[in-house]
């Protein structure tokens, strides 16, 4: 029944389920649709691109911001780069927010804690380690009380280098993972 | 104007005037239980033994000439190679004088230094941090936790005998869904870069020893 509705009585969902090619057939779907949903006020969307905008488009993050790398981080939110321009609005609690940005060097002693943030963040959610620190441990590599990069601890998305990474890598690192989403991102839980 | 003085001071007896430094630190030499008082780098640094510590803080905080009401930081020395292998330096502060100073004493590691918790409430804090740090035990401290290292961690990474990188690094281990530490694995190992820097040690750069050749 796809790509067909029955226009008497106008009860029956219509479902492009069916890519059409551009021609009169798709044409008569369209306006079918057309005629459907005028003055009803609603669109139809394909789910998964709504979701992934959804996601995309309000990217909280879970701020960590452990050493100097957050000042830069703070830098991004300012209003010279502007993250909430993005819907990125930073958020002081783990079960409010989708991504977390590790800013800084994570030690050994802040290890436990910042894996028990992230388990507390809900699904799904998604690691920036931003600076060399965070990434491999850094400056620090070879310290006694310094976790040698956070992938050690939680599964990292998107590793944005420097030390410190300028505002501008990090909002680039922030548009690679809405990226990343954008490409991977499912409504099915993994 | 019948307090001018009548004579104005004739050449031959130019009074010696001090700074507030050189003062301060003739009046703190003649302390007793100070063994040693001299001014390095404008700074006064005086040097004392265990037995007579907490007197001579407890005269520095209280006598009106030195009124010392701060302690600004207490920190450890290590030097491996001396009998007494560790130093606790005290870096004073008068605020109500402007003027600050430095007591050093030695220690040898097992013998407790007397905590000066009960004259400056702060030392804690700084008596923790050499306790973690160091190893140097504080006698009279109610609370001699570590204050900077990991819980539960061992050794005293301050010392020279400890080495770099430790002895456990952590990581999340995805079966036990915890952080596990385990014995320190390193891919390669640490490398010393101990070049001249160009800007302070090479005078002649490569290719010009011909022009810089003496003669």
């Amino acid at each position: 029944m796809s790509g067909s509705m029955s226009g008497d009585t106008g009860t029956e969902l219509v479902w492009n389920g069916r890519e059409l090619p551009p021609g009169p057939d798709q044409d008569a779907v369209m306006k079918a649709i057309t005629g459907e949903i005028t003055g009803k006020g609603f669109v139809v969307g394909n789910l998964d691109r709504i979701v992934n905008w959804a996601r995309t488009g309000s990217l909280w993050p879970m701020t960590f911001g452990l050493a100097c790398c957050a000042v830069e981080m703070i830098h991004a939110y300012m209003p010279r780069y502007d993250l909430d321009r993005m819907g990125v609005i930073p958020r002081a609690s783990p079960r409010q927010s989708d991504v977390m940005i590790v800013a800084g060097t994570l030690t050994n002693k802040m290890a436990p804690a910042l894996r028990k943030l992230y388990d507390q963040m809900a699904e799904p959610r998604y690691v920036i380690s931003m600076g060399s620190c965070a990434n491999g441990g850094g400056y620090y590599h070879y310290s006694y009380s310094v976790v040698r990069g956070c992938d050690r601890i939680v599964p990292v998305d998107v590793y944005v280098p420097g030390c410190p990474p300028t505002a501008e890598a990090l909002v680039y690192g922030i548009m690679q993972l809405q990226k990343k989403i954008r490409r991977t991102g499912t409504i099915l839980r993994g | 104007m019948a307090d001018t003085p009548e004579t104005a001071p004739t050449e031959d007896q130019v009074p010696v005037v001090l700074t507030p430094t050189e003062a301060l630190c003739a009046a703190v030499g003649g302390l007793q239980r100070v063994l040693s008082a001299k001014i390095a780098v404008g700074e006064i640094v005086i040097r004392t033994d265990l037995a007579s510590l907490l007197e001579l803080m407890t005269v520095l905080k209280d006598d009106p000439r030195f009124a010392f009401e701060q302690v600004m930081d207490i920190c450890g020395v290590d030097w491996p190679q001396n009998a007494e292998r560790f130093e606790v330096v005290y870096n004073l502060l008068s605020v109500s004088l402007n003027h600050r100073l430095r007591v050093i004493v030695t220690t040898d590691g097992v013998t407790p230094v007397p905590s000066v918790s009960h004259i400056w409430a702060v030392a804690t804090w700084w008596e923790r941090e050499a306790w973690d740090l160091f190893g140097i035990p504080f006698s009279g401290q109610s609370d001699l936790r570590r204050i900077l290292t990991d819980y539960g961690f061992v050794g005293h990474p301050m010392r020279k005998d400890f080495p770099l990188t430790g002895y456990v690094e952590v990581r999340y281990d995805e079966e036990r869904k915890q952080v596990v530490y385990e014995p320190v694995k390193l891919v390669q190992d640490f490398r010393r870069f101990d070049f001249i820097s160009p800007w302070e040690g090479m005078t002649t750069l490569p290719g010009d020893e011909k022009a810089h050749r003496e003669g």
